[in-house]
Formats: C-alpha cells, structure tokens, sequence
C-alpha cells in the first residue's frame, strides 16, 4: 500500500496515496468530477491544474491527469477560460504576417517574459513559436506549436493577454494548406473514383459470397 | 521509472534484438486466428455477456454492463417536464461534440440548414481527440479502394454491411482531400505526398497520420471550422432522451444541464446521433483508452426509441493499452508503434506474434502469452503485460523517429522516467472501440425516421472487428453523409408535436420483464469516487 501525503484541493486538506495523478487524487477524496475531465490521457487539455508546494513561491501549472500529486500540494482546476477566437474564412486568407496580425495584433506587444513557455504543460518552447510567427515563419511556428492541447494554461499567464494557441491553430492550417503542396495522387484517386473507375469491381465484391470473399483475403498479396 | 526486477528482464530483451532486426515473425493462417480467438478473446467469453429481453433487438446478446443500461428506465420517468416549453430549436439537431458530430455539423450548414449542436462535456472531449495512429484511405498508387474494402471485409471477419464498407472506402480519397483543403497537417514528403504506413491487417500502406497526434490535429481544426461558421454549440448539455412525435419519427431531445441540473427542450426536425462510444462502462472489468464520457448514450436513447442493435456483442481490445507504469494504466499505446516496426515480446525477450495482424488476434495472442502460457511480465501492482519493442524501430528507421513520429508517446513515458527510445514499452490489450451499435444505412438512417447515427455509436461498417484508422475515416464518411441527408431532406416529412409516449411502451416492457425500476439510464459520467470506508 502507498504512503499517504497531504495535498488541499481549494484550500481543504485530503490524505491521498502518493502514487496517485492528481485527477486520480480528486475522485479518491471524494469529488465526482463533471468540469475538469475529459481524455484522461493528456490530449484534450481539459484538466489544467494550478498548484503550489506550501513554503514554495512559485505557481505551478499541469495537466491533472498526468501529473502525480505532491506533499502538501493546494492546487485547484481551471475549468474553463474565457479566451477570444476570431472567425475567418481560410479560404479568403493568404499565408503571410499580415494576416496573423490583422487577427491577432496582440502577439507585437509580447514582453519577453517567457511566463506561456513556464506554463506548458507539453513543454512547448511557446514563446518561441509566438516569435515565428511575428517574423513571418510560419513553418517553424507550424512545427514547434504542433504538440499543443489547447489547455489555455500559457494563455491565463501572459500579461500581453495573447492567446497562444489559436495563434498556434491559425498559421498551422495557414501554412498546411497554402504552403505544404497538395497531394497529386490524392486528385488522381479522387478524380478516378468519380470517374467510376472502380464501380465495376465494387459492384462485384458487394455481391460476391462469403467463399469467395475469403479466397480473395487469404490469397491477396501483402506489401511490405 | 521501471523496478530493478524489470530492467533485470529488459536485459533478455536487448541480448535478442540483434537476432530479431529484420526478421519477420509468421502471420497466422485462418485457423491458427480462429483458434486464439475462441480461446483468448474476451468476445468469445460468453459469461460478459446476457440476451436482452426487451426492445427492437430482443434476444441479441449484449455486454453485461450495456444490458444493465439498455435494460433501464429512463431517467426523466418522474420528472414532469413541459415538452411545448422549447429552450432550443434548430433545423438539425445533433448530439454529441466528437468528430463525426462536427463532420456532420459542417455539412449541413455547407447544404442550407441550422445545426444545433449540443455535447456532454466540453465540445471536442471525445474519442476522435485521443486517435494517435491515423486514418486510412486508399490514395497511393499501388493502392485503391478494392483493396480496402477486402481488407476491411477480411479484418471485420466478412460479417460488414458491403454497402457500408463501399462508402466508405469510396469516400477515403474525397475525405483526405477535405482534410488539406482545411488545412489539417498531415505527415507528408517534400513534394506533398503523404507518408504512409501500415496498421495491422492491412495489405498496403494506407494510414496517414499526423505526428501521433492525428485525431486531435483533425478535432481541432474541425471545430475551429465549426465556430468559423457560425454554428450554435452547447456544452455540457448531454440528451438525456429523445422526443418522438405520434408517428415515431424523432422530432429532437431533452438535454440535461450538467451544471444547473435543469432540463431543457431542444426541437428540430431531424436528429443527428454522435454520442461516440462507451468504453467507461468497462466490460469484463477491462481498463479503457476511451475518453471519460465514453458512456454509451447514443445506444441507449437510440434504442428506446425504436432503433435496432447490430454487433453490440463485438468489442475492440486494442492489443497494447498500457500495462505499467499504473498511473496510466489501460490508456493507448498506439498502433503506430507496431506500423514503425516494434514488436510484442515475452518475459524472454522472444516474438510470438506478427505485430500487424488484426487488433483482435493481436490481443488474444498476447492474453495467450500471459494467460495461457504464462510467459507474461508481471508489474508490482500484479498487472501482467508484455514487452514491446520500441528501441527496435530506432534501429531500424534511424535515431530521432521516435521524437519525430511518436512525440505524445515518448514526452507521456518520459514523465514517468521511461524513455522509450531505449527501453521497452510494457502494455496489454485495453477496451477501446465498439465494433457495433446502432444499425445505419449509408446515409447514416435508422429505422427511426428522422434519426440519423454517425460515428462510434453506429454499427455494420466494421463488422465484427475495426481495422486501425478505418473509425478516424469512419466517423467524417459517415458524419458528413449524414450532415448532408439530412439538410437536404430537412424539410420533409417534419415532425409532428414532440413527445415522450415512447418511453411508456418501453417501461411497461421493463416492468413485465420485472427489471427494478430504479434501475436507471443513460449513465452520463462513470464514478471513480473513492468509496469512504472509515
């Protein structure tokens, strides 16, 4: 059996096992979680947590189910936050830094505190990709953002109130669909499949027999 | 960080991977797969299972945990709720805030009509989010759709709707096309071809994939569409049950506010079922992959009303959950890893399974390893699993291809102090998709007029097992069929005065079958809340 360690969800104190996450921690001491939980494997961002060590200053950020409680840990949720997102056509856009900055002026006035990089629970290098995209670099932007959530904890932090990720979100579907080149064979298929290229073999595999199915599953050639 | 006992045994598996690299271990021939699966696979455990005795598919054999709930009265029955007091009205209405729900939503704006949009938890907080593998459709040239539609027919044990399967291996193509006209970021060579690989019990390599990351790259941008579109979204609002007219044709729902704890009307002419899955009802006491709303939902409402069951009796075990360390215990190790080369090994470092056969004899060859032959790793909280190896796909594709192909994988392991690119992964199959549900054609109809089903919570295309990446395409063929259907048909044959007489006829049923009444449904949320013993 693990060790039981004090943490205080807002404020009241719980004994926990030690080994526990801290979402884990919550539905031990009691709560039914409805706000504050949803993929329960780090990809959904829903869980964003903030907590302190007592006799520790700093604030600390995580993902409630993949992180492990703390003795003496007070931590609390941030189920929501109230985060602005532009609307836009994609298709009347162009791939370029007027369009970033039409929509989101605020990434000029960032301070350099590095408060969003602090904040990532993914360990994105945010201010960074902010810095991509003020210059204009939308590929690197594009890859170093990639790995985002979208928990909106680098956004509660920033004193430039810029909302990182739908920066983040905007120039990876500006730079996927106007600068990565389309997939030829992708048109090719497409414009076969219309065609009808394929509707006689079809119309003969929905009506072919269980027998003849299998002969053809187990016999097909596999490639390597 | 593994346990000084384990990284004695990891040492077995290093001292064979030279020996290993590059040699194929034997796919199984039909019989060999026939027999693990009678033998191993939870599906052929006939003790998880019990015949409903009510509803449109009395007699079908369903998980015990889904019979409890498909068994049930409806949560509302002594509620007295005003059904002419609408709180939202909307062309379309659909439920569930995954991706075929969004898939469905963009479409029928696109064809003319006012999509509602309602989910349980917040919009996004799906199974689509969590698909870190990819999804298959067949456009490389030395593929084509008839190859997909066999191994899909072969994978679902020839038990698929063909007509299903048509649409949606017709549709693949069509729908990687949208996913770059959106601007999804799929993995992609220099001149803009997509990079392919295998997933188990494919005969070409169709599954496209971004990073690991591939459902939550397609979701995000989904639902970036949705709000760029101006559809209403309403979260936290889960249909606790669906309102039929004197017809039986479905008319919208009552919703439930997760927070206030009040309901409300949302009427429409046409409904849209996406509720997803129901992995949290946790069949046979298996762990799950599935997101925390996975609770069947659609199954049930759809049910109640008169929608009939295809292969509810057919789970998906996703053979590599994670079996150490047990913080993360039963969430996914995805199917990638095997498409990049690793491989499921014993206590001794020894292959006993082709890593890409399909999910369900990967998972009953690896309950056969531990079970059966004991030949398992046991963890110190007693959870058997075994080795996979993904320092081998470092050795053979080159150093960096984990950080490069498997990034979620590698930063959650790290956080644990196991980095994967130089030692084993321990898993064990994990509940993880629901082969069947409710019987759709290929517009996503039911026999319920006016109701319409898309996603995880539909049945038939898969048969009786889902190939990797054929549910991330599944769910934008048939959300977008749907979406288109139905605002095309939008106008015809609307419903009359919603109601709720439908339940009376099934709670007599329940009550002549003797089912307690406070026997209740749907479940909305499992509970994980630690029972006080002191």
């Amino acid at each position: 059996m693990a060790e039981k360690i004090e943490i205080y969800i807002m404020g009241k104190k719980y004994k926990v096992p030690e080994t526990l996450t801290i979402m884990d921690a919550m539905e031990y001491a009691g709560y039914h979680i409805k706000r504050g939980c949803g993929c329960r494997s780090g990809f959904c961002g829903a869980c964003g947590t903030v907590y302190r060590i007592a006799g520790d200053k700093e604030l600390k950020v995580g993902l409630a189910c993949q992180t492990k409680v703390e003795d003496q840990m007070y931590l609390a949720q941030l189920p929501f936050f109230p985060a602005s997102k532009p609307t836009y056509s994609l298709e009347e856009l162009a791939s370029e830094l007027d369009t970033i900055s039409y929509y989101f002026p605020e990434i000029f006035r960032c301070v350099g505190c590095n408060s969003c990089t602090k904040a990532c629970p993914q360990g994105l290098n945010v201010m960074q990709y902010i810095a991509y995209a003020q210059r204009g670099d939308f590929e690197k932007c594009a890859e170093e953002s990639f790995d985002c959530i979208a928990c909106g904890l680098c956004a509660s932090r920033c004193p430039a109130n810029i909302i990182h990720y739908q920066v983040g979100l905007m120039v990876r579907r500006l730079y996927s669909k106007y600068e990565i080149p389309e997939a030829d064979h992708v048109q090719k298929r497409v414009a076969e499949i219309n065609n009808g290229r394929y509707d006689q073999e079809m119309k003969k595999l929905i009506n072919a027999d269980i027998d003849e199915l299998k002969d053809i599953y187990n016999n097909r050639n596999i490639s390597s | 960080m593994y346990t000084r006992e384990m990284k004695e045994l990891i040492k077995k598996v290093e001292a064979t991977r030279d020996q290993r690299a590059g040699v194929e271990f034997p796919r199984m021939n039909p019989e060999e797969k026939q027999e693990v699966l009678d033998n191993y696979h939870p599906d052929y455990n006939k003790s998880g299972f019990v015949d409903l005795k009510i509803g449109p598919s009395k007699g079908q054999a369903v998980p015990d945990e889904l019979g409890e709930l498909l068994e049930a009265y409806s949560s509302i029955k002594d509620i007295d709720l005003d059904l002419n007091a609408t709180d939202y009205e909307a062309d379309i209405l659909i439920i569930g805030g995954g991706g075929a729900g969004a898939a469905a939503a963009l479409e029928a704006k696109k064809h003319g009509a006012e999509p509602l949009l309602v989910t349980k938890l917040r919009f996004g907080d799906a199974n689509t989010m969590m698909a870190q593998g990819g999804i298959q459709a067949a456009d490389k040239p030395e593929d084509s759709p008839v190859e997909h539609f066999i191994d899909a027919m072969g994978g679902g044990h020839y038990k698929n709707i063909p007509e299903l399967v048509k649409a949606l291996v017709m549709d693949g193509p069509e729908i990687i096309s949208w996913m770059e006209d959106m601007g999804i970021m799929l993995n992609k060579e220099e001149d803009g071809s997509m990079e392919t690989f295998h997933g188990g019990g494919t005969s070409r390599m169709r599954a496209h994939s971004a990073r690991d990351y591939s459902g939550a790259e397609i979701m995000r941008v989904l639902r970036d569409e949705v709000y760029n579109n101006d559809i209403e979204v309403v979260e936290f609002a889960p249909a606790v049950e669906l309102l039929i007219d004197d017809q039986g044709r479905a008319a919208g729902a009552v919703l439930y506010n997760l927070e206030t704890e009040e309901y409300y009307i949302a009427r429409a002419n046409k409904v849209i079922m996406a509720t997803g899955g129901s992995g949290r009802l946790h069949y046979q006491g298996f762990p799950t992959t599935n997101h925390y709303g996975a609770t069947g939902d659609g199954l049930i409402l759809s049910y109640r009303a008169g929608a009939e069951l295809i292969y509810p009796d057919t789970i998906q075990y996703h053979p590599t959950g994670v079996a150490y360390p047990p913080q993360i215990q039963g969430s996914l190790v995805t199917e990638k890893v095997r498409g990049l080369g690793g491989t499921p090994l014993n206590i001794n470092g020894e292959q006993f399974v082709n890593p890409l056969e399909t999910r369900d004899v990967e998972a009953a060859a690896i309950i056969r390893e531990c079970k059966g032959r004991d030949l398992g790793i046991e963890t110190p909280t007693g959870m058997i699993g075994v080795w996979l190896d993904t320092p081998l796909i470092e050795r053979i594709h080159g150093e960096g291809t984990i950080e490069k192909q498997l990034p979620a994988m590698h930063r959650r392991y790290l956080k644990y102090n196991i980095d994967m690119r130089k030692e084993p992964l321990l898993v064990y199959p994990t509940l993880h998709y629901q082969n069947g549900g409710i019987l759709i054609d290929e517009n996503g109809r039911t026999k319920v007029e006016n109701l319409y089903v898309a996603g995880e919570t539909a049945g038939g295309i898969h048969g009786h097992n889902r190939l990797m990446g054929n549910s991330l395409l599944d769910i934008l063929v048939f959300g977008r069929r749907a979406g288109q259907d139905a605002a095309k048909n939008c106008n015809e044959n609307k419903p009359g005065q919603p109601g709720l007489k439908h339940l009376d006829k099934y709670h007599q049923e329940l009550k002549e079958a003797g089912i307690p009444e406070d026997r209740r449904a749907p479940k909305l949320l499992p509970k994980y809340r630690h029972q006080k013993t002191s």
